[in-house]
């Protein structure tokens, strides 16, 4: 499954600078991995002991992954998984 | 004595102050830091008393080298003795801070007023905000009196009063079909891609710095004392940590001698993602998909600042509580009918959580309370239709004596 997985511009250094990356994955878990395959200095900013920092979250296809299955939730093809901060509103 | 940086609340990573709001490091929120050192407490305390009549008087304890200049400042609201409520709810010595008495009519005209003075600092020509209502309200009003170009996003079903109290201001006032929390999604994406200054995403961390102004002033008002509890309500938890960040910053400094008060948060039933997690005992808040009350202005399920909140109460030993629609109109009333303030769903919260408090018997009757009351009544005017009967009458006297009987007359 091929998705495009959107990096917001405070980690775009850890990308070169890139805020758009296709990965290959069936699951979320999968396409991030594949994303920090390809970026290593990514996993440890935005993941700890495997799951997501607190301050992370993770839509698929504006959906919130925390009301699907987490880093489980499925992914179909063309889909795009967005990674932005929580710290926002209030 | 001056401000001095950003810094991340988690890893303590330092950045230039600028409209950044998120650790490139760990994603963690970014925090204003100031260097204090050399400050004379007194010499403080007298230049604050010398000062504006409002949040410029702490202008020191802000982010800024210099005080802006706003042609329309928020702050020095009344801080009113509640004896009345304070006997109904079986308690010693109460205070009601009325936020609502602001330009705006709540306490958002102050974390505003921070951010677009920066906003104005840094040479934004648009800001905006992702708002329950309040926040709308705040914004376009204050962009309006600086002249500055204004987006501002709600979600769609929000109280009329609240987008009539937006969109007359001129701004561009975007309805979201969705929840706060899409709105707020939403934003988070377009400050990535828009060179606007968006109140309480890339400003946050100064935004939330105009919250500590509820504390300076209580002490202040209090005569320089700290009270013994806080009740505040909790939306995305920022509030409610910063006005104990001011009552910290203030003691440890000197200007105030004191403990940090007893922190309880106050949240809508239908959408409490904290006080469920203070519930559970843990700090992680599950977000609330769909909220479900009529306390639109705290309908966030997903408080970012919602873990601090929780760290908070329970540091001071505080509680993080929740009540019903019916608590919450009922706490709107018993508010308005012991102290003449009428607050919205916000305070009827608040009013709710306090007594429910001070029901169970959590307060001790020596103790000073404070109540933040962060918005106005008119704001939220369906919230009670119910709650009273207009006695309609002929202009007769025998048809109010049929109405009220010889009530009131002297014999």
């Amino acid at each position: 499954m091929s998705v495009t997985v959107k990096i917001p511009a405070q980690l775009r250094a850890a990308t070169g600078g890139e805020g758009e990356l296709e990965v290959e994955g069936s699951t979320v878990g999968e396409a991030l991995d594949a994303v920090f395959d390809q970026h290593d200095g990514l996993r440890e900013r935005i993941t700890q002991d495997g799951d997501l920092r607190r301050f992370v979250n993770v839509y698929v296809s504006g959906e919130d992954i925390r009301f699907q299955d987490g880093l489980d939730t499925a992914v179909s093809e063309g889909d795009e998984v967005t990674i932005l901060p929580a710290v926002a509103g209030g | 004595m001056a401000v001095e940086s950003l810094k991340c609340k988690e890893c303590g990573e330092s950045y230039p102050l600028e409209a950044r709001f998120v650790c490139e490091q760990c994603f963690g929120p970014l925090e204003v830091a100031y260097d204090f050192s050399g400050l004379d407490p007194g010499e403080a305390r007298r230049k604050i008393q010398a000062g504006s009549r409002g949040i410029w008087r702490y202008s020191d304890f802000l982010p800024f080298e210099s005080r802006p200049a706003d042609p329309l400042e928020p702050g020095l609201t009344p801080l009113v003795r509640a004896d009345r409520l304070a006997e109904r709810l079986g308690l010693g010595e109460l205070w009601i801070k009325n936020d609502a008495a602001n330009p705006t009519h709540s306490f958002k005209d102050r974390v505003v007023a921070v951010a677009i003075a920066k906003a104005q600092e840094l040479g934004f020509e648009t800001v905006a905000c992702a708002s329950t209502g309040n926040l709308a309200n705040a914004v376009a009003a204050k962009a309006a009196a600086v002249g500055l170009d204004s987006y501002v996003f709600v979600p769609a079903d929000l109280e009329e009063q609240k987008l009539l109290a937006t969109g007359i201001y001129g701004t561009k006032l975007v309805g979201i079909r969705g929840t706060y929390d899409d709105v707020n999604r939403l934003c988070t994406e377009l400050s990535q891609t828009h060179p606007w200054a968006f109140v309480n995403v890339n400003l946050r961390p100064y935004y939330s710095e105009g919250s500590k102004t509820l504390a300076f002033e209580t002490i202040e008002q209090l005569g320089w004392k700290v009270p013994d509890r806080v009740v505040a309500p909790i939306a995305s938890g920022s509030m409610f940590t910063k006005v104990a960040k001011g009552m910290r910053d203030w003691i440890e400094l000197g200007l105030v001698e004191g403990e940090l008060p007893t922190f309880c948060g106050a949240q809508a039933l239908g959408c409490s993602p904290v006080a469920t997690a203070f519930a559970e005992g843990t700090d992680v808040c599950k977000p609330e998909r769909r909220p479900d009350t009529i306390a639109k202005s705290l309908a966030i399920g997903d408080p970012a600042d919602g873990p601090y909140a929780i760290e908070l109460a329970r540091d001071t030993g505080g509680v993080i509580e929740s009540v019903t629609d019916d608590e919450i109109r009922e706490g709107i009333r018993l508010l308005a009918e012991t102290t003449g303030v009428f607050t919205e769903t916000a305070g009827g919260v608040t009013v709710g959580v306090l007594t429910k408090l001070a029901e169970s018997g959590a307060i001790g009757s020596d103790e000073r309370v404070v109540a933040y009351i962060t918005g106005e009544g008119l704001k939220t005017l369906d919230a009670n239709r119910e709650a009273f009967r207009m006695h309609e009458i002929e202009p007769s006297l025998d048809a109010f004596e049929a109405e009220f009987g010889t009530a009131g007359v002297s014999a």
